[in-house]
């Protein structure tokens, strides 16, 4: 049961964290709770419908399928968090003091929903597949499927309560910092996510590794620690990053933040 | 017919370089009851290896490797293909995430 409750705990919380953290950020958005809803709604259908598919998906790219599809779908979020970010750095500001004034919701037609709905469905995917196939892993093998099934209930239970639990403190955060360290969230999160990508595509040896010998601090947070997914989750963590995902990792972070920059700086330019 | 001979020396020419790649020294290792079999596998280091993971059980397995930097899903009663390497001498654990109590081994690489 234990065995169980931890790997989809593991699974869950790193879906539960994007999502918490984009909520924080698209606080006030009209329409964003019921996107939220079915972008895991549709993300958890599309988890079923690739965890059927497994078979045939890792036959593809001669056997490399799978690093194939999880990079790709790594790469469409870093994309939409990027876009998400550098457009917050443009309207953000406008939000923030709709927020502050109206006390609650920002009314202002938001950014495309659909933005939110890929991001949050892709996030459970990806994340969901492998729960699926656990799941299904479990239901199969008969024996002790009872209390496998308790835990994994106990497993889902305790990672959607890690994402409300980064939910409810960010939104404490007085309204006009709360989408400066949202946006910063986000944007160490894309820069994760590309390095993650990166690992996938090493993998299945598209692109090479360019050693592995940056550094080594596993014995202060291991990368299959609870601690180590979180990090991971939030800032891309990694106890032993390859070469090529430090540069996946730098130049998408420098990217966002130069486009945010060059968006503020340009609107600035305009407003005097 | 010369013809014929000349485009299977240019065929030759262009596939030998793909072929030398195809090389690539593969080793087999068997998931049965969640357990590996062989639990150790020595490869040779500094190069480039492919395991060739069957998962004859008929639930899915997830093979991860930490100090390997790999981790893949093989789905029940598939064959999976995982590119290594190139591995500095020493030992590399792996396991079966789904089953991490009894899904455990070793590649040393030497």
């Amino acid at each position: 049961m234990f065995s169980s409750l931890i790997i989809v705990f593991r699974e869950v919380l790193e879906a539960a964290l994007v999502i918490g953290i984009v909520c924080a950020a698209t606080r006030g958005v009209r329409y964003r709770g019921a996107t939220v809803m079915s972008g895991i709604f549709a993300g958890v259908l599309g988890a079923a419908i690739i965890a059927w598919f497994a078979d045939s998906l890792a036959d593809l790219a001669e056997g490399m399928g799978q690093e194939l599809f999880n990079a790709m779908v790594l790469l469409v979020v870093v994309v939409m968090l990027a876009w998400h970010t550098i457009w917050m750095s443009h309207h953000g500001a406008q939000m923030t003091q709709e927020a502050t004034e109206t006390g609650e919701s920002v009314k202002q037609g938001a950014e495309p929903l659909t933005v939110l709905f890929v991001l949050v469905g892709l996030a459970v995917l990806r994340e969901g597949a492998e729960v699926v196939l656990f799941l299904y892993g479990i239901a199969a093998s008969g024996s002790a499927a009872d209390m496998m099934a308790l835990g994994s209930g106990l497993g889902l239970l305790m990672g959607l309560l890690a994402g409300f639990t980064l939910y409810a403190g960010l939104v404490r955060i007085p309204t006009r910092h709360l989408f400066t360290v949202t946006t910063f969230m986000l944007v160490l999160l894309a820069a994760g996510m590309a390095g993650q990508a990166s690992k996938y595509l090493i993998q299945a040896d598209y692109l090479p590794a360019l050693g592995y010998d940056i550094w080594d601090s596993s014995w202060l947070v291991a990368n299959g620690s609870i601690t180590g997914e979180i990090l991971r989750t939030l800032i891309g963590y990694d106890a032993q990053p390859a070469g090529l995902q430090l540069l996946f990792y730098v130049v998408t972070l420098g990217f966002i933040l130069f486009c945010m920059w060059w968006v503020k700086a340009r609107d600035k330019t305009r407003a005097e | 017919m010369r013809m014929m001979n000349s485009f299977l020396l240019a065929a030759t020419l262009v596939l030998a370089p793909l072929m030398a790649f195809a090389e690539v020294p593969e080793y087999r290792v068997v998931i049965k009851d969640h357990k590996f079999s062989p639990t150790e596998i020595v490869v040779p280091a500094n190069t480039k290896v492919i395991l060739i993971v069957e998962n004859q059980d008929a639930t899915p397995e997830e093979f991860e490797s930490h100090e390997m930097h790999r981790e893949k899903i093989i789905a029940g009663n598939k064959t999976a293909k995982i590119r290594i390497g190139p591995l500095k001498p020493g030992n590399y654990p792996f396991f079966g995430e789904f089953h991490e109590d009894t899904a455990k081994g070793v590649v040393i690489a030497q």
